[in-house]
C-alpha cells in the first residue's frame, strides 16, 4: 500500500467535498450541543459549589454522594439511560431534554469540583473583610469570593470544557447526528474514511484557539509561582 | 464621659472546650481611642471581632450605637456599616483596583450609583494620601498602602467606630509611620476607635485609655502613662517590660 492509496483511502478531497453538506450539519449540530451543555454545566457546577460551601452535614453528606455519583457514572450510560430507561419508567424524555439532563448531571459535577476547589483557595480573610463592609454573604460571594476563585482555576474550567465540547459525540447515541456521527454516516455510505479526517479538522481547527489559551494562561500561571 | 458608643458586657466566648474570652467588659465613649494590648492568644482579636460578630460571643452583650448586636432580629449588615475593620494582613481584594476596593461597599450596601461611589470613594483614598493610586491593583501597591486604603475601604461608609486589629505588625519597620499618621488624623476627626496594637508609642502619644489582657480577661486598664508608667499588676508589668525590650 503505497502513498497514493493511503490518500485515496483518507485523504480523498472528492468525497471530502461530497461529504461536505452532511458534516456541516454535523458540525452546526456539535456547536448548539455545546452552546447548550457547557452553560447548564457551569450552572449546575456553581450551585454545586456555592452549596459546597454549606459545612451542615444534611447538606455535606447528599452532596458529595451526588457529585461521586455522577462522576462515576459513565456519561454514555448515564444518557442512554435517561433516554432509554427513563421511558420504562412512564417518563419520557426528548433525545435534548436527555443530553440537556445528562450532561447537566455530569458535566456540573466535574465543574463542581473544579469550582469548589477555587473557592477553597480564596483566603477565609476575603469573606471576612468582605462581611466587615456590611456586604451580605451571597454578595461577599459573588462580588469577592468567586471572582478570584474562577481565575484561580480557569486552566482547569477550560480544559473541562474542551472535555466536554469532544463529549458531546455522544449525544449521536440518542439520535442528535453531530459532527462526528455525521462523518461516521459518510464513511459507511462511501467506505471511505476521508470524512471522518475531514471530521477530525474541523475539531481541531475549532478547539485549537482554545487550547492555546490554555497553555498560555498555564505558562502564565507557572510563572506567577516562581 | 459623653454617651457610650460601644458597651460591650459579660462578653464569654468559647472556642470548643477552650474558653477564650471571660466575661470582658468594654465601654467605649464617643471619640475615644481606646488600646487593647496583650500576650498571644490572650483573646484580643477575639473580642474584637465579636464586636462585629465576626464571631458570634458565647453569652454577654454588646450594643453599638445603640444597636443590641445580639438582637436576633438586628439587621447585622445594617449595623456592620457603622462599624469599620481593620485588619492585620490588610486583605484587600486583590482582583479590584484600590478605588473598585473602596466603592464596592458603597455601591452594594448603600446602593449609591456608581459615580457617586467613586467620588465618596476617591474622597476617601484622599483621606489617607492615596488619591493618586485610585487605579493601582493592590499587588502593585506597599504593604504600608494597602493598608491605608484599607482604612480608606472602612471609612468610606462613614462609621462610627473603627476596629483595628494590629494594623501595622505584618509591614516593614519604615511603612509603620504613614499608617499610625492616618490613624491619627483620624483620631483628630473624632473617630471613636478601638485599637489592638503595641506600636506604645502611638498608644502614649494618642491613647485615652489602655487595656491590658490576659487569658481571656482584662487584667487592668487606665491611662497610658498609668499603664505604661506605673503598672498595678505583676502581669502587666512583665507584658509592660517584654515589649518595651523588643
Ligand atoms: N476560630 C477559632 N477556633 C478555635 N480557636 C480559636 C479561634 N480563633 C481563636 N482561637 C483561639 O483563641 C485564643 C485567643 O485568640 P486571639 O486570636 O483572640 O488572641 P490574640 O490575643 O489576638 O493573639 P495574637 O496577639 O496572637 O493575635 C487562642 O488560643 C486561639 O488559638
Ligand atoms: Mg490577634
Amino acid at each position: 500500500m503505497g502513498w497514493e492509496d493511503f490518500a485515496a483511502a483518507f485523504l480523498n478531497l472528492a468525497i471530502m467535498r461530497e461529504a461536505s453538506p452532511i458534516l456541516v450539519q454535523g458540525l452546526v449540530q456539535t456547536i448548539l450541543l455545546s452552546l447548550l451543555v457547557v452553560p447548564l454545566g457551569l450552572i449546575g457546577g456553581t450551585a454545586l459549589a456555592l452549596l459546597s460551601t454549606v459545612r451542615h452535614p444534611l447538606v455535606r453528606w447528599p452532596l458529595m454522594a451526588w457529585v461521586d455519583v455522577f462522576r462515576a457514572l459513565p456519561p454514555l450510560v448515564l444518557l442512554v439511560f435517561l433516554y432509554a430507561g427513563l421511558p420504562f419508567a412512564g417518563l419520557e424524555l426528548p433525545a435534548w431534554g436527555a443530553v440537556a439532563i445528562g450532561f447537566f448531571l455530569n458535566t456540573g459535577a466535574y465543574y463542581g469540583e473544579i469550582l469548589r476547589a477555587g473557592i477553597e483557595s480564596v483566603p477565609r480573610e476575603q469573606m471576612e473583610a468582605a462581611r466587615s463592609t456590611g456586604l451580605t454573604g451571597g454578595q461577599a460571594m459573588a462580588y469577592v469570593v468567586l471572582p478570584q476563585a474562577v481565575r484561580n482555576v480557569l486552566p482547569d474550567l477550560i480544559s473541562n470544557t474542551l472535555e466536554v465540547v469532544k463529549l458531546t459525540s455522544i449525544a449521536s447515541v440518542v439520535a442528535l447526528p453531530e459532527l462526528l456521527y455525521q462523518a461516521r454516516q459518510a464513511q459507511s455510505v462511501t467506505y471511505n474514511a476521508s470524512p471522518i479526517v475531514a471530521a477530525a479538522a474541523v475539531y481541531s481547527v475549532l478547539l485549537w484557539p482554545v487550547v492555546r489559551l490554555l497553555s498560555r494562561l498555564e505558562n502564565r500561571q507557572l510563572a506567577a509561582r516562581r | 464621659m459623653t454617651r457610650p458608643i460601644i458597651e460591650a458586657r459579660g462578653v464569654h466566648k468559647h472556642f470548643g472546650a477552650l474558653h477564650v474570652l471571660k466575661g470582658v467588659d468594654l465601654v467605649v465613649a464617643e471619640r475615644e481611642l481606646v488600646f487593647v494590648i496583650g500576650p498571644s492568644g490572650s483573646g484580643k482579636s477575639t473580642l474584637l471581632r465579636c464586636l462585629n460578630r465576626l464571631e458570634e460571643p458565647s453569652a454577654g452583650s454588646i450594643v453599638v450605637d445603640g444597636i443590641d448586636l445580639l438582637d436576633r432580629r438586628t439587621d447585622i449588615n445594617a449595623a456592620r456599616r457603622r462599624i469599620g475593620m481593620v485588619f492585620q494582613g490588610f486583605n484587600l481584594y486583590p482582583h479590584m483596583t484600590a478605588l473598585g476596593n473602596v466603592t464596592l461597599a458603597l455601591r452594594k450596601v448603600l446602593g449609591l450609583p456608581r459615580a457617586e461611589a467613586e467620588a465618596r470613594g476617591r474622597a476617601a483614598l484622599e483621606r489617607v494620601h492615596l488619591a493618586d493610586r485610585a487605579d493601582h491593583y493592590p499587588g502593585q501597591l506597599s504593604g504600608g498602602q494597602q493598608q491605608r486604603v484599607a482604612i480608606a475601604r472602612a471609612i468610606a461608609l462613614e462609621p462610627r467606630v473603627m476596629l483595628f486589629d494590629e494594623p501595622t505588625s505584618a509591614l516593614d519597620p519604615e511603612l509603620v509611620g504613614g499608617v499610625l499618621a492616618v490613624m491619627r488624623e483620624l483620631r483628630e476627626d473624632g473617630m471613636t476607635m478601638v485599637v489592638v496594637s503595641h506600636e506604645m508609642g502611638f498608644a502614649r502619644a494618642a491613647a485615652d485609655r489602655v487595656l491590658f489582657m490576659a487569658d481571656g480577661m482584662v487584667v487592668e486598664e487606665g491611662t497610658p502613662g498609668e499603664i505604661f508608667g506605673a503598672p498595678r499588676h505583676e502581669r502587666t508589668r512583665t507584658f509592660i517590660s517584654q515589649i518595651e525590650r523588643t
